[in-house]
């Protein structure tokens, strides 16, 4: 789509030929100059004029050809939710990543032209352009992945989290429904109150085979509570290879040492605390009279904190504008610090000489003088931004696509992904070409501006 | 059908064709016996020319199944491999006047198009009565427009297959259930032995199609099937209702159905099951999940990963849901129809059972030729099946039921973010699905 080449050429060539001349001579340079530009015209007409002018008439016609349509494409393009989705993803995108870029491209640019080992620096920040968007954007997916054992971002939350956070013994076990058991806020407790002197059971499911400590035995009954006791068992209520009755202890079933147990008594206070042994039985003891809550709190079973969901609907417009700029800060550095090592290094230490300070030198001096290379690459980075396709391509799972959707994609998903509807196809490349003229046609006059100056 | 476009390899053309007529009795193609319908067809000097989408191992095997027609027939068999732009080459060809004798379609939607356009002829004769001896009816329907049968399916596939860890099962003391509500209980089963029931994958949308193409041909019988599959009832029908609440239910249910599904991609799912630390018992697809098996996990297929049929629902027989790939014939020339004839038999279908990697619709396939238990099974599900149809999916516009990010595929993504929305995920259907029939 880039008809950047096309506008000075053909100006150029009308301020150096002027008017048709009339002389032989005259008329033989004309020729030359026919000849020398054929090539490149028909090119440009063959690979850019024809396709756009095909687009703009292909988009008034339906999806399959046949039949005109007027502007109903472009209706479409506006009403329709997931269009209408794409091009407001692309406004943030126009609005974030360019900036970005331009800015950490400016600090990284400015902070290196201080330090030793400069070059170094600058080629692990540029080595991203080396690597293929399609490749960053694997990579990216990779990493953010929500499962800590694939995505390194989370690995490293849930690694630290860990270092903070308890890890509980059996966690992610429940009770077994239906068995006077109850579990509220992670913790699992009796249904009801019992008397001192009565037991309260514990099956719990939930818990692999292979999960439960070397250390257990068989589950069995607790001994009947004495005097001041409250007495029970918490065992794992499956059978390797199943059978047994749900919420009895029965051959084959274990019980799970380590657990903590307490009895609530019934201003919500805690009586008496006890561990379950290895067999699962336990003894709460020296209780008052009365009725008691039997709980297990919920530091038993606290699961380990799954990682953050990056790449949902929610976050991955996020995480791909983080990808891109990773890729593309690189390039507006190297172009930024070109632009610094040609500055005239005598107005900063003038500036400096007479008493500024470095922030007001950047300001004041620095930064004016780079103006022109920062709105390069800004805009620059602005029409590249507008036409983003694979990173959004690559890296949004399928539940995050439609939340993720660009003008690009949507016009590849539209007419070849599937959609096979190429008129509203069309509606949305030339969307994309109107998009980028304004950034196109302020490229064009800076150069005009700069070859003149 | 998506499966199998990334597994095959596109190599370029066997330039050489089948010259070597006799030579390619390798490989347990020799010692196979050629049907004795066509055994006294003499097609000396006549040259046949045959197109599919099969390339690679695939168009070994069934060249080596067509060396036994030319060894019998003394014809002379060229077969080129059209790559997955089939319908596009055979529509060039057709212009230019040049079709092949014979082409191997992948879909029936391509089957109807020529048809209706009147490039390919109806079977008559021997090949019709061939077909019908050997082929359940659904299958000749399926290959049959207008009352005409025109298709002889060759290959099919069966997407009715629920994949499952035994080890887990065993641990867990689940059995692999006859109907649905024993499928829930034997999911609970495992849930309650620490793993997730089932582990299902969103990937861009296709898996969740089709599962609910399973449960809707099984709550809503093959009648209500069809009308969904070509639009004539509407997607807000109460059948459907009736379907997405049986998936709502499971897909609601987080002990069941392992959370994260709309994020994870088809191939994490059978290593979530059968990979070295599996977190789930179960995972559904059709039956190239045991490819996956073999190349990206150390469960051995047979032995710890096993299936069973999708689960019954409301006592439906026993059905299918699946895919295939349908012979056509461009012209009625006694070689074309020889040859078609030769692939409606048994013995055509054998060569290519015996070598592995195919499952034939052919009813009078002996499936004791099938190279191992779990393709036996897979084969004796799929002509055993009461009912099949074809995926529907496949069936519809590509704008509803192909689309990545759009359609079928990306509303039923929504829905299982969000199972309890059942009446919502209905109209963004019918929507869609209007959208698209109406191109």
């Amino acid at each position: 789509m880039s008809v950047t080449p096309a506008a000075p050429i053909e100006r150029e060539g009308d301020r150096t030929t002027g008017r048709p001349p009339r002389s032989p001579a005259g008329r033989r340079r004309l020729l030359v100059a026919i000849a020398f530009l054929a090539p490149a015209l028909i090119l440009l007409g063959a690979l850019v004029v024809y396709p756009v002018i095909y687009t703009v008439w292909r988009s008034f016609y339906s999806a399959s050809g046949g039949e005109f349509v007027g502007g109903e494409n472009f209706v479409t393009m506006f009403t329709d939710p997931s269009t209408f989705q794409a091009i407001r993803n692309n406004f943030i995108w126009v609005v974030v990543a360019p900036i970005a870029c331009t800015a950490l491209g400016l600090v990284f640019a400015v902070l290196l032209d201080k330090i030793k080992w400069a070059t170094a620096f600058k080629l692990i920040i540029f080595m991203p352009m080396a690597i293929s968007m399609l490749a960053a954007g694997v990579i990216f997916r990779t990493v953010f992945q929500e499962n800590p054992n694939i995505g390194v971002v989370n690995a490293a939350i849930v690694a630290v989290q860990d270092v903070f956070g308890d890890s509980s013994a059996y966690p992610g076990a429940r009770e077994r429904p239906e068995t006077g058991v109850t579990s509220a806020e992670g913790a699992i407790s009796g249904e009801n109150p019992v008397a001192v002197g009565e037991t309260q059971n514990f099956p719990l499911i939930g818990i692999r085979q292979g999960d439960v400590p070397d250390t257990a035995r068989q589950a069995e009954e607790a001994p009947s509570a004495q005097r001041g006791e409250i007495t029970g068992t918490v065992w794992l209520d499956v059978v390797r290879g199943g059978g047994g009755t749900n919420g009895q202890i029965d051959e084959g079933k274990q019980g799970l040492p380590g657990v903590t147990v307490q009895a609530i008594d019934a201003s919500g206070e805690v009586a008496a605390t006890a561990e379950t042994q290895p067999n699962g039985t336990y003894e709460l003891t020296g209780l008052q009279d009365g009725e008691y809550t039997v709980i297990l709190p919920a530091a038993n079973f606290t699961a380990t904190v799954g990682g953050v969901s990056w790449l949902g609907p929610s976050l991955i417009n996020f995480v791909v504008i983080a990808s891109y700029i990773w890729i593309w800060a690189g390039f507006a550095m190297i172009m930024i610090a070109s632009g610094l090592s040609a500055l005239d290094r005598s107005l900063q230490e003038a500036a400096r000489v007479d008493g500024a300070n470095e922030w007001q030198v950047f300001r004041r001096i620095t930064a004016p003088l780079l103006m022109p290379v920062i709105i390069v690459v800004f805009v620059t980075l602005i029409i590249n931004v507008l036409k983003i396709f694979d990173l959004v391509y690559v890296i949004p799972p399928g539940e995050s696509k439609p939340a993720a959707n660009v003008i690009a994609v949507e016009m590849w998903n539209v007419s070849f992904g599937g959609g096979n509807n190429q008129g509203l196809g069309s509606a949305l490349a030339i969307l994309l070409l109107v998009l980028v003229l304004p950034s196109m046609i302020i490229n064009v006059r800076r150069f005009r501006q700069e070859r003149q100056r | 059908m998506r499966l199998t476009r990334q597994r095959r390899i596109l190599i370029p053309l066997a330039a050489a064709g089948a010259v070597g007529l006799a030579l390619t009795g390798c490989a347990g193609g020799g010692q196979n016996e050629a049907p004795e319908e066509i055994e006294g067809v003499d097609l000396s000097g006549t040259t046949l020319e045959i197109a599919s989408d099969w390339s690679g191992a695939e168009q070994e095997n069934f060249e080596k199944v067509l060396d036994l027609f030319e060894e019998t027939t003394g014809a002379t068999v060229n077969y080129t491999s059209l790559g997955n732009n089939i319908a596009t080459v055979l529509g060039t060809q057709l212009e230019g006047g040049n079709p092949p004798d014979v082409a191997v379609l992948p879909q029936p939607g391509l089957l109807r198009q020529l048809a209706a356009d009147g490039n390919i002829v109806a079977l008559e004769g021997d090949a019709l009565s061939a077909v019908e001896d050997n082929f359940s009816q659904d299958w000749i329907d399926l290959g049959s427009v207008d009352g005409d049968v025109y298709g002889v399916w060759f290959k099919g596939s069966n997407k009715s297959t629920v994949w499952y860890n035994a080890d887990i099962y065993d641990e867990a003391g689940a059995e692999p259930p006859e109907d649905w509500d024993g499928f829930l209980e034997q999911l609970q089963l495992i849930a309650d032995a620490g793993y997730y029931g089932i582990s299902v994958g969103g990937d861009v949308g296709w898996p969740l199609t089709d599962w609910f193409e399973n449960v809707y041909l099984r709550s809503a019988g093959p009648e209500m099937y069809d009308q969904l599959s070509n639009h004539e009832i509407p997607w807000t029908d109460p059948s459907v209702t009736e379907a997405l609440q049986l998936l709502s239910d499971l897909w609601s249910n987080e002990q069941l159905t392992q959370p994260g599904a709309g994020q994870r991609t088809f191939p994490d799912t059978v290593i979530e099951v059968f990979g070295d630390d599996p977190t789930a018992g179960t995972v559904y697809e059709g039956d190239f999940l045991a490819g996956n098996i073999s190349a990206n996990t150390n469960s051995v297929v047979g032995e710890n990963a096993l299936f069973y049929d999708f689960p019954a629902i409301n006592d439906s027989g026993p059905s299918v849901v699946g895919g295939g790939n349908a012979a056509v014939a461009f012209n009625d020339d006694e070689g074309t129809m020889a040859l078609m004839q030769f692939l409606a038999s048994p013995e055509a279908a054998e060569v290519w059972v015996q070598a592995g990697g195919f499952t034939s619709p052919n009813q009078n396939v002996d499936t004791s030729l099938y190279p191992d238990d779990t393709s036996r099974q897979i084969a004796e599900a799929l002509v055993g099946a009461e009912t099949f149809r074809f995926d529907m999916s496949d069936l519809a516009p590509s704008a509803f039921g192909g689309t990545e990010g759009g359609g079928e595929w990306q509303i039923l993504l929504d829905f299982i973010n969000n199972p309890t929305d059942v009446a919502g995920t209905q109209q963004a259907l019918e929507a869609a699905a209007a959208s698209a029939w109406a191109q």
